[in-house]
């Protein structure tokens, strides 16, 4: 029941029975504010979004606003829903972390490594990865994590209209996306990290060019806390906003950064060590103040400790030069020796020679594993791993078959979005966008 | 058949360890409390038939008549090893005149404990985990949902992931309805986090959370007919053409199981 009044086609002014609707797409607040004079009622709903606040994706909240004060937050989502889960249990195991890896988009690494880590669990092969697989997988996950901080920092920071943080965050993560390209062929969506260990080793070259990411990001890494750190302007709009304490934080079962910032060193790496974690030094950074100022420090802070970590990871592969990167076991190792190529990544020229010159059994064997896949004994896992974001976790249920009878991913940003309303309700309109950037969401992950 | 048979007699093939593990669990429920007696070392939860994903795609390759139990992890006797004992026998304790009727098997696997629960005992069972000093999972880190259509009046189980980080531990729950009367009690009233994941569950798989304060769909749109992840719900596709030939989509492809 409505009836139209404005003259935009695509954006009318409509009188419904929950009261006037106007769509406001710029410049006309006028109308708006105008048509709410005329109102009885005081309470005003805001629609903001479905769109794309920033990278964040596809996020609509609605607002019951009044005046400029929020009273009620809720999150509409489910825009990026895509069915990934339900699609992995229609491909083999392995063909899964081509699936999982395009979840939360900003950190693929830790989509495959959660996935895997629960694969690995049920096979029982977690203590024959070799060491060289794990560094490996360690050193492209803290990568991922600076690359992912810098997402979170620089759009966080266009949001509030510090275009400079923006546009010198992407400069970086662009050196990240440089790193990702040579090792693993692709710039994100990797499907890099497999069950059994990653893909393929690190072509040559590739360790002077991390030492010397390494190099220039202990240059460029101050630049943010010169530009934000003491900035008033900055401040002003961070500090004391978005609280969340720890009772808040353990209740909506919030991870990561924002858990961190309650002053809690909660970190999985820490707590519950995986691919050797114990092994490298690095500080869990904490802050005490439960606001987005908090959080930002943190971030900032964990860059460096993911530094302090690739740096480590560097020097011992080094010492594990020619050692294996994938399971000794053939019956789950993919057959294929990959190489990448002028046109990307693909089977090495060597290994088809092998398979389709030399040895019926190994084109057998390559068939069989190729087209079959490899059997899961049956049962459940749950692999967790310390994202960018809080604890991603994949629970992994397997019939014994082939294939997953069921991914199920606990995704951070998923959980961390229920956090909005209790940071943002109470507070201005304007400290929404920096409660949502604080939390840092990703919504291909939270809708998967 | 009836479904009491399928959990105890599978037709062909046993556990991993097969007889000898039997005999272990049967001395062991005697003596134990936790495990219930009825208990079964395998748990069937369906039989696969042939030997590719797809019927009636003209299987030439003999295995069409293959039958395989799928059974996963049954219980698992004492020791249990590790914290595992203590965590379960502070909960038998808690629990009190009520743990053999809420407890139905305790599954220790790849080092992992899932407790698997009556339906009715959840609620009292969560506050006690969250609540008691010695257990004290303070963070439900998720909820997911499994679907086994052939586990007769079992067919839907709901799957807790609890977190203790005071004693960093962690612990599974699952508890499995009927899908003619798919009810659970929410959790949400002890851990405010479950909200979304109870959402996320109801959506993907039709599990209904009483008392949950607002049970709607959250990432199908509201008037979207079924629960996409049931095993019965079809993935969707076009068959696609590629080269000359026809290639059917995923889930009526023929593929090995």
């Amino acid at each position: 029941m409505s009836t139209t009044t404005g003259t935009d086609p695509y954006a009318p002014q409509q009188d419904t029975t929950a009261g006037p609707v106007f769509t406001v797409t710029g410049q006309d607040w006028d109308s708006v504010v105008a048509g709410a004079a005329d109102g009885a009622e005081e309470r005003v709903v805001v629609n903001m979004g479905p769109q794309h606040p920033s990278t964040h994706g596809v996020l609509r909240l609605i607002l019951e606003l009044d005046g400029e004060t929020v009273t009620e937050t809720k999150c509409g989502i489910g825009y990026l829903h895509t069915g990934i889960e339900k699609n992995m249990e229609y491909r083999t195991w392995t063909q899964g972390t081509t699936f999982c890896t395009r979840m939360d988009y900003l950190a693929p690494f830790y989509n495959e490594a959660a996935y895997v880590r629960g694969i690995e669990r049920l096979l029982d092969i977690e203590a024959d990865i070799p060491e060289r697989a794990q560094v490996m997988r360690v050193l492209l996950m803290e990568l991922n994590r600076i690359s992912s901080h810098l997402v979170a920092i620089a759009m966080g920071g266009m949001e509030i209209g510090a275009l400079t943080v923006m546009t010198i965050g992407f400069r970086e993560r662009e050196l990240v996306l440089d790193l990702f390209e040579l090792i693993t062929g692709l710039r994100m969506n990797h499907a890099y990290i497999r069950p059994g260990g990653v893909a393929q080793d690190m072509p040559p070259g590739a360790l002077e060019q991390i030492r010397e990411f390494v190099k220039l990001m202990k240059k460029r890494l101050p630049e943010y806390a010169a530009l934000c750190n003491a900035n008033p302007i900055f401040k002003g709009r961070l500090v004391d906003v978005a609280h969340l304490d720890l009772a808040g934080c353990l209740a909506l079962g919030i991870t990561g950064p924002v858990l961190r910032a309650t002053g809690y060193p909660w970190d999985l790496r820490r707590t519950e060590p995986y691919w050797g974690y114990d092994e490298y030094e690095f500080d869990v950074v904490t802050w005490d103040s439960c606001d987005a100022y908090g959080r930002f420090r943190i971030r900032v802070e964990e860059m460096w400790q993911s530094l302090r970590i690739v740096e480590q990871c560097a020097d011992r592969l080094a010492d594990l030069e020619k050692s294996p990167v994938v399971v000794a076991d053939k019956k789950i190792a993919w057959p294929a020796q990959l190489a990448v190529g002028s046109d990307g990544m693909g089977n090495s020229l060597d290994h088809i020679r092998h398979i389709m010159g030399e040895s019926m059994e190994a084109l057998i064997h390559h068939f069989k594993l190729v087209t079959e896949g490899f059997r899961v004994p049956a049962g459940q896992a749950y692999g967790v791993v310390e994202s960018p974001r809080g604890e991603l976790s994949c629970h992994v249920v397997s019939d014994g078959g082939t294939r997953p009878y069921r991914a199920h991913f606990r995704d951070p940003s998923f959980v961390n979005l229920q956090a909005s309303s209790v940071m943002s309700e109470g507070g201005m309109v304007a400290d929404v966008i920096v409660a949502v950037a604080s939390i840092d969401p990703v919504m291909g992950g939270v809708d998967r | 058949m009836t479904p009491a048979d399928k959990r105890t007699e599978p037709e062909i093939g046993t556990s991993p360890q097969g007889s000898e593990r039997d005999l272990g669990i049967q001395r062991e429920m005697e003596e134990n409390t936790v495990v219930p007696a009825g208990a079964t070392v395998l748990d069937v939860v369906g039989v696969q038939e042939g030997m590719f994903g797809v019927d009636g795609t003209g299987d030439t390759s003999g295995y069409g008549g293959l039958r395989r139990p799928v059974a996963m992890p049954g219980a698992t006797p004492r020791p249990y090893g590790g914290w595992f004992d203590e965590a379960a026998d502070r909960l038998v304790a808690l629990l009190d005149s009520d743990a053999s009727a809420a407890i139905e098997q305790v599954v220790v696997h790849r080092g992992e404990l899932t407790i698997h629960l009556r339906r009715e005992h959840l609620l009292a069972t969560v506050r006690h985990l969250r609540d008691d000093p010695e257990l004290r999972f303070e963070l439900c880190s998720g909820v997911s949902g499994v679907h086994y259509p052939d586990e007769e009046g079992r067919e839907l189980h709901a799957v807790y992931h609890l977190l203790s980080m005071t004693h960093r531990r962690r612990l599974r729950l699952e508890v499995a309805v009927p899908d003619a009367d798919p009810h659970l009690s929410s959790v949400v009233a002890v851990y405010p986090t479950a909200d979304w994941h109870e959402r996320e569950t109801y959506d993907f798989f039709g599990i209904v959370f009483d008392g949950h304060p607002a049970l709607t769909r959250i990432m199908m749109p509201d008037d979207w007919p079924g629960h996409p992840q049931r095993k019965d719900y079809p993935l969707g596709g076009i068959p696609v053409e590629y080269k000359g030939a026809t290639i059917p989509p995923p889930d009526t492809r023929r593929a090995y199981r």
